[in-house]
């Protein structure tokens, strides 16, 4: 019992326990109930939110625990998006389109129903030829498949080329960035056949479904909350134990941990795709809530505002990057939402639509200087867990069995 | 004695500079080795090419009874195959516990999926508290290893590299930093090691190695000067003019 993952880590219990009453509290306030406290976008809010600090969680694992700044993270969500975004388009249309070709007297053929959805989707395009990707659109097994396999893959095929070559630190970073950025532009172009800057719109109408959006946003925001819930269980076990061990290794000095006989370089792939898959997953359960998902969403900033997130919030723990990934995103949705009242300074007015990313930018500057370890660092403050603080200077041979707290010289 | 290691015709060039310049030796199993030589003598390229760290222009570095070439594999499948190395500086994970470090580096499959699903069994944990209990750390299990003080964390490197189980240890400047008693402790403990596998200490305190009492390579601008006894090369009129002349 007491060598158990759960009794090691209270910590995941304290997170699961807050995230249930959480979403307990958020349904019991919702539309959905009735009590109509919460209004159904600010409840697809929270569970973006939700979505959001998954993605965060699987930014600290690859940032934090194994040291690898990815800035192309949000590539795999958006790739997750397109991917679940792909098959709700396909299958709204789909049923649209047999419910008014119903009305013929001659039924339609297979083939007129396809091109007519083709004709649908790919209007604004100016084509309505059905793309190769969109072979298993119209299997939301095979598509939800999609979700977990395209990013996985990318990740899979970019970090063996990127890790192989012991490319590291701001390289890789670079390396990254670029890899988000030629996606993006990949995506915007009409021939991509994701409808290029366009993208792919009406995602939070579930086909098929006749419930409103008040219950839809709240099925979703379970679906996060789980996923959150199940995604942070899952890294935070992969972290525990001799492989955690290994990863911190690989982040504090990997040519150590290569002397010791580990392959760096397979721990890197294995940690880069598994946060591939869980971005990707995150960014399918976002869009439907979102509605609709275009090629700016993969832009390369989006990629360092998650790296932002995860900075504030506390590297090397995992809810230190929730609780960075929660408050930033939703200060930075009430700030944009142009709620917050202009300041007037007689010569100048600040607009915090404007001036909101000047404040980000500053508290990130402050938050690097002043609290390397984050918002998650004031639980280590609270709970007297503190860490040594000798800038690697130590007591000498004979005193050095005191702890920072007894050497108090 | 069957060789372990041997080291023939490697010469290797950093911009225009030839660190290694055409050096061959070989070490025996179960093998006490110094090697000693002045700064830029090439001691730690040497640990590096064996390593797999630096790859050589030239030349071959042969191990074991298979005669696996070494240079064609990289620093972790040449750890697997059993050549621990310790660092000059101590080179521990100091954000990890002392029992961390030492169930990192126990020998056991190094893959990541074995990783991910390895739980300690009863004698891993056995092994790990008695490697504790072998460099003095038995009561520190439980601490933070950049806790540590300078010597302690040489003697958690020295566990690890034991945990290893190598058949070979390349150990650079083990005794540095260390007080004297810490020191003789030292000296026992290698000559001990030495009954059970290689080992070759890179060193250049002349009262270390003579402790050592075992054959020493004279290094010298990349290559070997000379070699034998302590006494034998000290005598030696080249190793002479190498450490005092010019």
């Amino acid at each position: 019992m007491k060598n158990t993952f759960i009794y090691r880590n209270p910590s995941i219990l304290i997170f699961l326990a807050c995230l249930a009453i959480f979403t307990l509290g958020v349904t019991l306030l919702s539309e959905a109930m009735g009590t109509a406290f919460l209004s159904t976008s600010f409840v697809k809010t929270l569970g973006k939110t939700l979505c959001l600090c998954l993605i965060a969680v699987a930014m600290d694992l690859v940032w934090g625990y194994c040291g690898i700044l990815s800035l192309g993270h949000f590539a795999f969500f958006g790739l997750g998006g397109y991917m679940i975004g792909m098959w709700l388009m396909y299958e709204r249309t789909r049923l649209i389109i047999v419910d008014s070709m119903a009305a013929a007297t001659i039924p339609p053929t297979p083939q007129e129903v396809t091109d007519a959805i083709g004709g649908q989707i790919f209007g604004v395009v100016g084509s309505s030829e059905f793309p190769l990707i969109w072979t298993f659109a119209h299997s939301l097994t095979l598509q939800l498949a999609m979700v977990v396999i395209v990013p996985g893959l990318l990740a899979l095929v970019f970090g063996w080329l990127a890790f192989r070559s012991r490319v590291t630190g701001v390289y890789l970073s670079i390396l990254t960035q670029a890899m988000t950025l030629a996606l993006s532009l990949y995506l915007f172009q009409n021939e991509s056949g994701l409808r290029g800057n366009n993208g792919l719109s009406g995602l939070q109408n579930l086909p098929g479904v006749e419930a409103s959006q008040a219950f839809v946003s709240i099925w979703f925001f379970w679906a996060s909350a789980f996923a959150l819930g199940a995604g942070y269980l899952l890294c935070a076990w992969v972290v525990s134990g001799k492989f955690g061990s290994v990863v911190r290794g690989i982040r504090d000095d990997e040519a150590r941990v290569r002397f010791l006989g580990y392959s760096v370089e397979g721990y890197k792939l294995f940690i880069f795709t598994f946060t591939a898959i869980i971005a990707g997953v995150a960014g399918a359960l976002y869009y439907p809530q979102a509605g609709i998902i275009n090629p700016g969403e993969v832009a390369p900033i989006a990629s360092i505002y998650l790296a932002v997130w995860v900075a504030i919030g506390g590297r090397g723990r995992l809810y230190g990057a929730v609780i960075g990934a929660a408050l930033v995103s939703l200060i930075s949705t009430w700030f944009t939402g142009g709620l917050v009242p202009s300041v007037p300074l007689g010569f100048y007015t600040i607009d915090w639509v404007d001036w909101w990313l000047v404040l980000l930018g500053l508290s990130f500057v402050l938050v690097t200087l002043f609290a390397p370890k984050g918002i998650g660092g004031l639980f280590d403050y609270f709970g007297h867990r503190l860490a040594p603080e000798r800038h690697g200077a130590d007591y000498g041979p004979d005193k050095g069995f005191l702890r920072q707290e007894e050497g108090q010289d | 004695m069957a060789t372990l290691l041997e080291v023939s015709g490697i010469s290797v060039t950093f911009d225009g500079y030839r660190a290694i310049r055409n050096l061959s030796f070989s070490i025996g199993e179960r093998e006490l080795r110094a090697i000693i030589g002045p700064n830029g003598a090439g001691k730690t390229t040497f640990m590096d090419i064996v390593t797999g760290k630096t790859k050589p222009d030239e030349g071959r570095v042969i191990w074991g009874e298979m005669s696996r070439n070494l240079l064609k594999m990289n620093e972790a499948k040449i750890a697997q195959a059993g050549l621990g190395r310790k660092f000059q500086r101590p080179t521990v994970f100091e954000d990890q516990t002392v029992e961390d470090n030492l169930m990192m580096a126990l020998k056991n499959p190094r893959g990541a999926f074995p990783c991910l699903f390895f739980r300690p069994a009863f004698k891993d944990r056995a092994k790990v508290e008695e490697l504790a209990s072998e460099v003095g750390l038995s009561d520190a299990l439980s601490r933070k290893s950049g806790e540590l003080s300078h010597g302690q964390k040489q003697w958690l490197e020295i566990g690890m590299l034991l945990a290893q189980e190598p058949r070979l240890m390349l150990v650079d400047e083990p005794a540095a930093g260390m007080t004297l008693a810490e020191r003789e402790h030292t000296t026992d403990l290698l000559v001990n090691l030495a009954k059970t596998r290689a080992v070759v200490v890179v060193e250049h305190d002349m009262e270390f190695v003579r402790r050592l009492n075992c054959k020493v390579t004279v290094l010298h601008e990349g290559s070997v000067l000379a070699e034998g006894s302590l006494d034998h090369v000290t005598k030696d009129p080249r190793v002479i003019e190498v450490y005092l002349g010019r």
